[in-house]
């Protein structure tokens, strides 16, 4: 085992679903020495106000993030198939509900 | 990518307003100075809980209690906001407490005043959380994502803050003789220090061109002072409570000409010869020392329960 050093515990990425049926969102992070204080650390932390009715707290190590450097190569796939929209696609004149 | 190329693309996106991320290429001068800024607005917010928690078991009522423990919890989230932006940028927060217990990184001077009366936690959430919302405000816009949206999330908070001094200062500005004189005496104490939160003039502040060019900063210190200036005035004058600075003048647009500050003594709090220095900075070493076997606890704790889920 390493050496325990006074310290404040790892890092925690907080998701925050504020409301039903939306997204979780990134609200920032936390420290804190497991998963159940981290919870609590976040609740405290990011929801003073009602800002969400659910949290996902990960160890910050744990995220894999695509490369910024990469990014136009990355996302590259998706930049020529404009008829993925629907605009793509010219409908007759007078057509209704579609 | 090489590194030329890489600056490029750090100015292109400047240029755009667009914001810089942690995983993003950043010059080593913009982290090193963004680490500062932030730290330093971090323990700003830790150490301004010193002043008002002072004041906790002496609130006037329940609700004035509630109201300021409610307040200084949000300065405390302040600034774990901040640290937790300042620790994308590759820095500990275990560094950045020791950094703060050895002086190598600053926290508003304003902290260094002390806050003798209830009419003072009144000014104290009325201008220097005035003050601060005016700079936060413009940072808002800062080029660093992470940072932006600290701010963003510190600002919603803010305005109650301020609310909640003012009304203090209200009650007693509208009290008895003796609570009126509390509430100027607040303001001439505290008006000329929350003046100086912005910073030394721009004339005097080398550091923030470096800033603006970075979009670290969005606007200048006397910018944001004069801001601050012509919204507070009016808060006072409907108060009945005068500024104490006989060269305050109403200009024809709109803004208010106003006397010299004492730079002097500026520079005084700032290299640690304020009234609380010493005070401030002995207490945060103290609680944190105090701490230290509450995470020691929790360290062997989150040890043991790992090798648990480890074993199952
Ligand atoms: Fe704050
Ligand atoms: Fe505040």
């Amino acid at each position: 085992m390493s050496e325990v050093k006074d310290n404040q515990g790892p890092l925690w990425e907080v998701f925050i679903q504020s409301k039903n049926n939306l997204p979780y969102k990134h609200a920032g992070s936390v420290h804190a020495f497991d998963g159940e204080m981290a919870l609590q650390n976040a609740r405290d932390l990011y929801t003073r106000r009602g800002e969400g009715r659910a949290i996902w707290v990960v160890p910050s190590n744990q995220i894999i993030s695509s490369v910024p450097t990469d990014e136009d190569s990355f996302f590259d796939p998706s930049d020529d198939k404009i008829y993925r929209h629907p605009t793509f696609y010219t409908v007759k004149e007078g057509v209704k509900n579609m | 990518m090489d590194e030329a190329k890489q600056e490029e693309l750090f100015w292109k996106k400047i240029e755009a307003e667009e914001k810089i991320e942690p995983k993003d290429w950043m010059p080593e001068d913009y982290r090193k100075n963004l680490i500062r800024q932030i730290s330093q607005h971090a323990h700003s917010e830790v150490i301004g809980m010193q002043p008002e928690g002072n004041w906790i078991t002496r609130a006037p009522s329940l609700r004035a209690k509630k109201v300021l423990l409610a307040k200084i919890q949000d300065e405390a989230g302040h600034g774990l906001y901040l640290y937790s932006a300042c620790e994308t940028l590759g820095v500990s927060r275990d560094t950045l407490i020791e950094q703060l217990h050895q002086q190598k990184a600053k926290y508003s001077s304003i902290f260094n005043y002390p806050v003798l009366s209830w009419a003072d936690i009144g000014a104290v959430g009325w201008l220097v959380d005035g003050a601060a919302i005016v700079n936060q405000v413009s940072l808002q816009r800062t080029s660093y994502g992470p940072y932006s949206r600290a701010m963003v999330r510190i600002c919603k908070e803010e305005s109650f803050h301020q609310r909640q001094g003012y009304e203090i200062i209200t009650q007693m500005a509208n009290g008895t003789a003796e609570q009126r004189e509390m509430a100027q005496d607040a303001l001439n104490r505290l008006w000329w220090p929350s003046l100086m939160m912005f910073g030394p003039t721009d004339k005097d502040s080398p550091n923030s061109a470096k800033a603006m060019k970075w979009k670290i900063k969005r606007e200048s210190n006397d910018l944001l002072r004069q801001r601050f200036i012509d919204k507070t005035v009016p808060q006072a004058e409907i108060l009945g409570l005068s500024i104490p600075d006989p060269d305050l003048e109403l200009q024809a647009d709109g803004s208010y000409k106003f006397g010299e500050i004492n730079w002097q003594e500026f520079y005084d709090v700032v290299q640690g010869n304020g009234p609380c220095n010493k005070q401030r900075l002995d207490h945060h070493i103290k609680a944190h020392n105090e701490g230290a076997w509450v995470r020691e606890a929790a360290i062997a704790y989150g040890m043991s329960k790992s090798k648990e889920t480890i074993a199952a």
